[in-house]
């Protein structure tokens, strides 16, 4: 099995590819287009700032080439973020695939959310090694509120979807890659689709 | 529920893990990677490593041993010790770090914390900040506690929020290796100063200490070394502990 990794500015590509390997996988990191079309699975990583992203996906055209990509494709925190339509992190034009506004956390609690909190209302095939309540790893700002593409829920502040899934594309606002055993297993199970 | 953070942390030095008691007397205590990684399998939720090492050799062990860690590990870890760049937070978070903490750049350059958080987002952007009373008051301390500077503790962390910081980790030097306890009551008024997470530094040496943290220094993490080190504190009595007594945690 394929599985390309998207290389972009501030991303954390080694992160995500070293949790791959723990499961016998070696992944491609890569932004070339060929590469990332050809594989199996595609996973978007993500740490950085959604504008500055956006822009640096633009230069390299993956704007318009992740949106058409017809393999399973895992975006992960600000990937998630930025597959969605609009963020008001730096007032961002995003992908667009998922149909989604991500906004800032309401300040009634501090932010950035950051440390484990609980997996809540599992409905997708990502979860089949996860329980109900089980603790992943979130580390941001701003968020995609529950809408109807949410597929697991958490709480901090507000509802927050922790996943969210449309046809091929599945995106997680927690680091699977930094969850410990339960992580491990979203990945998996993505690895599986 | 969000729950509260227990984090070991690993001085290094030239690439080995130390611990100096009130920033002194440094003494070996092992292989980083090693420790990370049992850490981890203890339950730790999240791992910092300071580096201290003033050479530019040491520097580069860092970016390597930041790989071999990530490598090793699957829960989140702040890197920070001597970081001065957006290419030295590039470095590291490309070599798999998770956040990264500056320290005395930040004081010599506020305008770095903003570049650096509207660079990589403010959620991967510590500042650490070292303190001791002098006179009554928390006075800010620069180079690993060394060198004092005209910053009160409680303004330096309200003028991080606006520079965009995401959290903090504020190291007492008075309580650092004294085993008595964490410096409660400054936590709470930094917890009442600033609206993003606080990492509490300096002073663990028994359970009940933790608890005091996280209840009167409404503390969101809380940080040991040598208590973690040398098996004084297991983790998974630790958490157990704080479970016990109500407090949100991941068991």
């Amino acid at each position: 099995m394929r599985i390309a990794v998207v290389k972009y500015n501030a991303g954390n590509t080694k992160s995500v590819s070293f949790a791959l390997k723990r499961l016998g996988v070696e992944p491609i990191i890569t932004s070339d287009h060929d590469e990332i079309s050809g594989s199996d699975k595609v996973i978007f990583p993500g740490v950085g700032e959604a504008s500055s992203t956006m822009s640096h996906l633009r230069s390299e055209n993956l704007d318009k080439l992740l949106p058409e990509l017809q393999q399973p494709v895992l975006g992960i925190c600000l990937g998630m973020q930025v597959m969605c339509s609009y963020s008001e992190e730096g007032n961002t034009d995003c992908l667009g695939i998922f149909k989604q506004i991500v906004r800032r956390l309401p300040e009634s609690e501090k932010v950035p959310h950051i440390g484990w909190n609980q997996l809540d209302n599992l409905k997708s095939a990502l979860f089949y090694r996860a329980a109900e309540g089980d603790y992943a790893y979130y580390l941001h700002s701003y968020f995609v509120p529950i809408n109807n593409l949410t597929v697991a829920t958490t709480h901090y502040s507000a509802p927050v979807s922790a996943a969210i899934q449309k046809d091929n594309f599945f995106g997680v606002q927690f680091h699977p890659e930094k969850s410990g055993e339960v992580g491990s297993g979203v990945l998996q199970c993505f690895l599986e689709l | 529920m969000l729950t509260k953070r227990i984090v070991p942390c690993l001085d290094i030095k030239d690439g080995r893990t130390v611990k100096g008691v009130n920033f002194q007397n440094i003494r070996d205590a092992g292989d980083p990677v090693e420790l990370a990684a049992l850490y981890a399998r203890m339950g730790a939720d999240e791992l910092v490593f300071l580096d201290i090492t003033a050479t530019e050799d040491g520097r580069h062990t860092l970016v390597s041993l930041v790989e071999n860690i990530a490598a090793e590990i699957d829960i989140p870890f702040t890197v920070g010790g001597g970081v001065r760049s957006k290419q030295d937070v590039e470095r590291l978070l490309n070599a798999g770090a998770d956040k990264v903490a500056v320290n005395s750049a930040a004081v010599r350059d506020p305008n770095l914390v903003k570049d650096l958080s509207l660079a990589f987002g403010s959620q991967c952007i510590v500042v650490a900040i070292d303190a001791k009373t002098v006179d009554d008051k928390w006075q800010v301390f620069v180079s690993g506690g060394k060198e004092a500077t005209d910053r009160e503790l409680f303004e330096w962390a309200s003028q991080l929020v606006t520079l965009g910081a995401g959290e903090i980790l504020f190291t007492s030097m008075d309580h650092d290796g004294t085993k008595s306890g964490f410096a409660l009551e400054a936590l709470e008024k930094l917890h009442q100063s600033v609206p993003i997470p606080i990492i509490a530094s300096g002073g663990a040496g028994k359970l009940e200490h933790f608890e005091e943290a996280f209840i009167s220094g409404k503390a969101d993490a809380a940080l040991a070394a040598s208590v973690f080190h040398y098996e004084e504190i297991s983790i998974p009595e630790l958490k157990r502990y704080l479970n016990e007594q109500g407090i949100s945690i991941r068991v």
